[in-house]
């Protein structure tokens, strides 16, 4: 009962952008460590032994699905985290945080919309 | 009297941890960032597709890209600079990552038997990638 009782004060924080911000940057980094294991297991396996598990893992991150979360995860995380080093450097700045932050989504969208469309592009034309 | 100093604070691998994310983090971007001009230059503009560049961007190995279509791979991206490189981003790189799932878990695994064991598991895992990445690095 106790526990259900901080779980629902937990659903009502209200931390807004920056607890948003704080929760992507850990799901994007935990994706991205997850990605490069099974890229090095999957190499590792292909090359020593021409595994066939090899070769269904490099499938996965192959198909562009994968290729827009992967670049979703690298862009976000190496923006969010210039974020932080420049506000933990500067705590005069946490003052312009919300602002921070919206200059953060302005960067990340063009970049990643450009990276969107070449991975579309090259899905379309069944390459 | 009692000295009013404040002892100075023992330093605590979270503390170390927070400076080195901050330091490896900046590091990681300004590597990638080496890695990916100098794909561009070399031909990444015409020649590869975005699984292709992100490969070159974080690990500008020869055997890294064995389908890339750019006539003189071997040549372009072999050498001292970019093997430094590549070692410094693997070494940042492992340690920021693995340092990070250590956060990560040890947020949502408490308690006294649990911590140690993830530690040992996470530093063999941390010391592993390290030796096969610098092993690749250093192959040719």
């Amino acid at each position: 009962m106790q526990n259900l009782k901080v779980i629902a004060q937990g659903a009502r924080y209200r931390g807004g952008n920056p607890m948003w911000s704080w929760l992507l940057h850990r799901v994007t980094g935990v994706g991205m460590v997850l990605f490069v294991v099974a890229h090095i297991a999957a190499s590792f396996l292909t090359q020593r032994f021409g595994s066939g598990a090899g070769m269904a893992i490099n499938a996965v991150y192959e198909s562009p699905a994968f290729q827009l979360v992967m670049y979703f995860c690298v862009i976000y995380h190496a923006l969010n985290g210039v974020r932080v080093i420049i506000l933990d450097a500067r705590p005069s700045l946490m003052r312009f945080q919300h602002e921070a932050l919206w200059l953060q989504w302005l960067t990340f969208a063009p970049i990643y919309a450009l990276a969107v469309l070449l991975i579309v592009l090259r899905a379309m034309s069944g390459e | 009297m009692r000295s009013t100093h404040p002892r100075r604070p023992r330093i605590t691998l979270d503390m170390a941890m927070w400076v080195f994310t901050r330091v490896s983090g900046a590091a990681i971007v300004v590597i990638a960032l080496v890695g990916f001009f100098g794909a561009m230059l070399m031909g990444a503009r015409t020649q590869m597709d975005l699984p292709t560049l992100l490969r070159w961007t974080f690990f500008p190995n020869p055997n890294h890209v064995v389908n890339s279509n750019i006539p003189d791979v071997a040549v372009g991206w072999s050498g001292l600079f970019w093997q430094t490189l590549q070692i410094l981003i693997v070494v940042f790189g492992a340690t920021h990552g693995i340092n990070g799932l250590r956060a990560v878990l040890e947020d949502h695994f408490r308690g006294p038997r649990i911590q140690p064991a993830i530690r040992a598991v996470l530093f063999v895992f941390w010391l592993a990638v390290m030796a096969i990445a610098i092993a690749v690095v250093l192959a040719d």
